[in-house]
């Protein structure tokens, strides 16, 4: 069973589709690909599986549950975290907080022993700090714990919202542009990390993708959109091939196609 | 019926002072998206700007018969002048140096000014209220059961003269062409050659000549000025500006004339307990109803 | 072992308190007693609404409101629950802290139902709409409280005898509760909850793709906020002969502003700072009422203009003290 399965959806803003008819499946613990210029639908589409937008058509399934319509608080809870394109990190908060505020499966105590400090709170505390230790140890951050979110350098932003994601426990991972501004080093460094979360975490990853080395080199499947609709799907070899993808890109701009 | 008929004319000459007043709201927020809380106090300048103007101008002299009319017109120019002054003062002052913030530290300032004047008001002009000249004289007559006054009819010459004007302006003039574009797309105007800072004191200089406008019709109709006029008027205005849909400006003609209405007829048919507390109901109701007012539009913001 | 040391504490604070209000009782001018007791009431009102406009930033003007909903209700109860209490045990000292504070706790409890009914619907709101309908209710509630007969309506509420409210406010108790409300907002801040709440100030889509229930919590910052305004609205209510609409106009909330802004939004230490500083200009202008908020104001802009974070910033006075004589350390907590 695909652990994510789009059918036929719909997304119009103000007489304008933004996604029409789109159908994918993302099969479980799979690294999939979803490309296309800019202006595609690509983060319109994460923006409607996790519930920031409500699909005006179609059906989107999430474990077999359809998840179309509900809130993106609850979406998270059920298991699929994301990262935003244009880095959306709580700034004046430490590296730290910004992971344990993902921590809501971690966390038992209630407001009020939040407010009365009982044993469970603290206990609590500790349980978080430890979990956002870990992660921030498996993205490369473990010496920036404490820092101030805003200070850090773009790469190790990015790679803090993938720590803050993985706090979640999640099952899908939907990253949007993670190599955005990285150099080719970086970017391996990115592409490991992806392959790592996949075989040893079991996480099933979805991503939104302009650098074509970093899509060709770590993704299983490659789902191609333009104009909200679409355009190819296959292996990132085949894709790369198409003629309507080919098309697609050159007419923008072809500093983007590999 | 007669009464009905007061009623609703007594709401629309209040309605267009509060929908003079709406109008720098509107235009302000439209530009800059800030609530410039400090445009109730320009209105209550305004109207002293009036009463000192007629006083200097010897209004003692003429008694009950009112100024002549072009020293009346002399006066509403004078406080609107006055006004346009410290709406840009305040601009350049206050408003600019943190046009960059984040969206409280504007606000807050805001705060800050409105304060100030308020209490700078009472500090130089006494908190007591003050009576208003008769600038015009009284002429009552009565139209099938229904009192109507020459101040009445002066409101909505003004009011219907001033909001004509205005309309040209944005229309017809250049700075009232940049004036839109700027208050769609700040930037893109900017990129288009526009000096924006120009045209942001431009709209405060409008805004704040329409308040004082404003405020001297209502010094006439209510005969009573104190340095807090401006806190509840001033409140009102802005609901009315929100009813009407925030940034659009038939939308602050509209909201002025509702928010007079339903006050009048509240205060007419409910209780006069409640017509300040009908302003606030209908604020609560459409924010939480309907944000973006009337005629206003909705904005999606980008994920 | 861990209540029995928290209990052993807070005697040990009980009694310095007690002996604090004998002192201050017998030998110092009541002109003096007033602003010591406003300071403690002010940082009740500071500390609870930095909760929400601080931590939160959801920025509330109209607490005013939830002041006068605690005053009113804690005064119409005590006032009630006197008699019965004092006919039960007895009038003396326990009967007084008895009806004062189940007094504090109708009002609280009122005054935080209010902020729910205010906060579910307007929190949906941003920035300065939802000041604006936060000042509307504000006022709503006052103009409710001006035409309620039953409770004086604008002459006010002074109780069932001639000589007004009772004075069941003393220095122990103010000071009570300020530093309970203290340590349970300050433990708040530093738990899950609190670090949900800057989450939403900070990027409130982000924190909801991180599952925060964005929406309760800020219904439940905001009904605290409002609840510890009733807090200190009863305290304050029963210091007084009576209370009127009149003491809970839009310039209060003004003052409670004024006391977040000056410490620095979002620092509770800088809230204490800016409730105390409120407490003695507030007695030392009484006479110069004009002046007074003049300065306010002036002090508003110029803050806004020169050091927008306040005294503290959003950091809190541990942090600084640590920072400038001990290791630097980067702890933007909240």
């Amino acid at each position: 069973m695909s652990l994510l399965s789009l059918e036929k959806v719909d997304k119009i803003f103000g007489g304008l589709s933004a996604l029409k008819q789109v159908s994918l499946e993302v099969p479980e613990r799979a690294i999939f690909g979803l490309i296309g210029p800019n202006g595609a639908g690509k983060t319109t589409l994460f923006n409607v599986i996790t519930g920031v937008y409500s699909p005006d058509g179609g059906v989107i399934r999430f474990e077999g549950q359809s998840i179309g319509g509900q809130s993106p608080a609850r979406i998270a809870h059920r298991g699929i975290a994301r990262t935003f394109q244009n880095i959306r990190l709580f700034r004046a908060m430490t590296v730290e907080e910004n992971v344990m505020v993902a921590g809501h499966h971690l966390h038992q105590a209630s407001v009020l022993g939040a407010m009365l400090r009982t044993r469970a709170q603290i206990a609590d505390e500790a349980r978080l700090r430890k979990r956002a230790g870990e992660l921030l140890e498996i993205m490369g951050l473990g010496k920036h714990a404490e820092d101030v979110a805003g200070s850090l350098p773009y790469g190790s932003q990015r790679r803090l919202e993938i720590a803050r994601a993985l706090m979640l426990q999640p099952k899908l991972l939907l990253l949007d542009e993670p190599a955005a501004g990285m150099n080719s080093q970086e970017a391996g460094e990115l592409e490991r990390q992806i392959r790592f979360l996949r075989d040893q975490m079991g996480l099933t990853i979805v991503l939104v993708e302009h650098n074509m080395a970093v899509v060709m080199s770590v993704c299983e499947a490659v789902h191609v959109v333009d104009h909200g609709e679409t355009i190819a799907h296959g292996t990132p070899e085949n894709v790369k091939k198409d003629p309507a993808v080919l098309a697609a890109y050159l007419g923008k701009s072809t500093e983007e196609v590999a | 019926m007669s009464t009905l008929l007061q009623q609703l004319l007594n709401g629309l000459s209040l309605g267009s002072i509060y929908a003079l007043i709406a109008l720098g709201y509107t235009m302000v927020y439209g530009i800059l998206k800030l609530i410039n809380f400090a445009h109730g106090e320009v209105f209550m300048i305004g109207a002293y700007a009036g009463y000192f103007g007629a006083s200097a101008l010897g209004i003692e002299r003429y008694g009950a018969a009112g100024l002549p009319l072009y020293l009346a017109v002399l006066v509403l120019l004078f406080a609107m002048a006055v006004a346009a002054l410290l709406g840009v003062s305040i601009e350049l002052l206050a408003y600019r140096p943190v046009r960059s913030a984040p969206r409280l530290t504007p606000l807050i300032t805001a705060i800050g000014v409105s304060l100030f004047l308020q209490n700078a008001a009472m500090l130089l002009f006494s908190p007591n209220p003050r009576p208003y000249p008769p600038i015009l004289r009284e002429v009552r007559f009565e139209l099938g059961g229904v009192i109507v006054t020459n101040v009445k009819l002066t409101i909505f010459v003004v009011a219907i003269a001033l909001m004509l004007g205005l309309n040209w302006f944005i229309q017809r003039t250049w700075t009232g062409k940049a004036m839109r574009a700027v208050s769609t797309n700040i930037d893109a105007a900017r990129l288009m050659g526009v000096d924006t800072d120009r045209i942001i004191r431009a709209t405060f200089a409008v805004g704040s000549a329409l308040a004082a406008a404003g405020g001297i019709l209502f010094g006439l109709d209510q005969i009573i000025i104190n340095p807090l006029m401006g806190v509840l008027t001033g409140l009102k205005a802005f609901v009315a500006a929100v009813l009407g849909g925030i940034g659009n400006i038939r939308g602050a003609v509209l909201g002025g004339l509702l928010i007079g209405l339903a006050e009048q007829l509240t205060a007419g048919y409910l209780s006069p307990d409640y017509r300040d507390a009908v302003t606030f109901v209908i604020l609560i109701f459409i924010l939480i109803l309907r944000p973006e007012g009337l005629l206003g539009v909705v904005r999606p913001e980008k994920v | 072992m861990q209540l029995v040391r928290r209990l052993a504490v807070a005697s040990a604070i009980g009694l310095v308190l007690y002996g604090i209000g004998l002192w201050l009782q017998g030998g110092v001018i009541e002109y003096v007693q007033r602003i010591v007791f406003l300071a403690g009431i002010n940082v009740i009102l500071a500390v609870g609404l930095n909760l929400i406009n601080g931590t939160t930033g959801q920025f509330s003007i109209g607490h005013a409101g939830f002041m006068a909903v605690g005053a009113y209700g804690a005064a119409f109860s005590g006032v009630k629950l006197q008699p019965v209490l004092q006919n039960w045990i007895g009038a003396g000292a326990v009967a007084d802290g008895l009806t004062l504070n189940v007094g504090l706790l109708v009002g609280a409890l009122l005054a935080g139902l209010t902020g729910l009914l205010v906060g579910a619907p307007s929190l949906r709101l941003r920035g300065d709409y939802l000041a604006v309908v936060t000042l509307g209710f504000g006022e709503v509630i006052r103009i409710s409280f001006n035409n309620a007969k039953f409770l004086g309506a604008a002459t006010g509420f002074s109780g069932d005898s001639p000589s007004g409210l009772p004075a069941l406010t003393t220095f122990f108790w103010v000071y009570a509760w300020a530093i309970a409300i203290l340590i349970l907002i300050r433990n708040l801040t530093f738990s899950q909850t609190g670090r949900s709440l800057a989450a939403i100030r900070e990027d409130e889509i982000a924190a909801e793709a991180m599952a925060t229930p964005t929406t309760r919590l800020k219904v439940l910052a905001f009904s605290l906020s409002a609840a510890s305004a009733g807090i200190a609205g009863g305290l304050f209510a029963f210091m007084q002969p009576s209370i009127r609409p009149e003491d809970f106009r839009f310039d209060k909330s003004i003052d409670m502003i004024v006391m977040i802004i000056i410490g620095g939004l979002g620092s509770i230490s800088g809230a204490v700072v800016g409730g105390i500083f409120v407490a003695v200009t507030l007695e030392l202008m009484r006479d110069l009422q004009q002046y007074r908020l003049v300065l306010y104001a002036l002090l508003l802009i110029v803050i806004m203009l020169v050091r927008p974070q306040g005294l503290l910033g959003s950091r809190e006075l541990s942090e600084v003290l640590r920072s400038r004589f001990g290791r630097p350390k980067a702890q933007a907590a909240k």
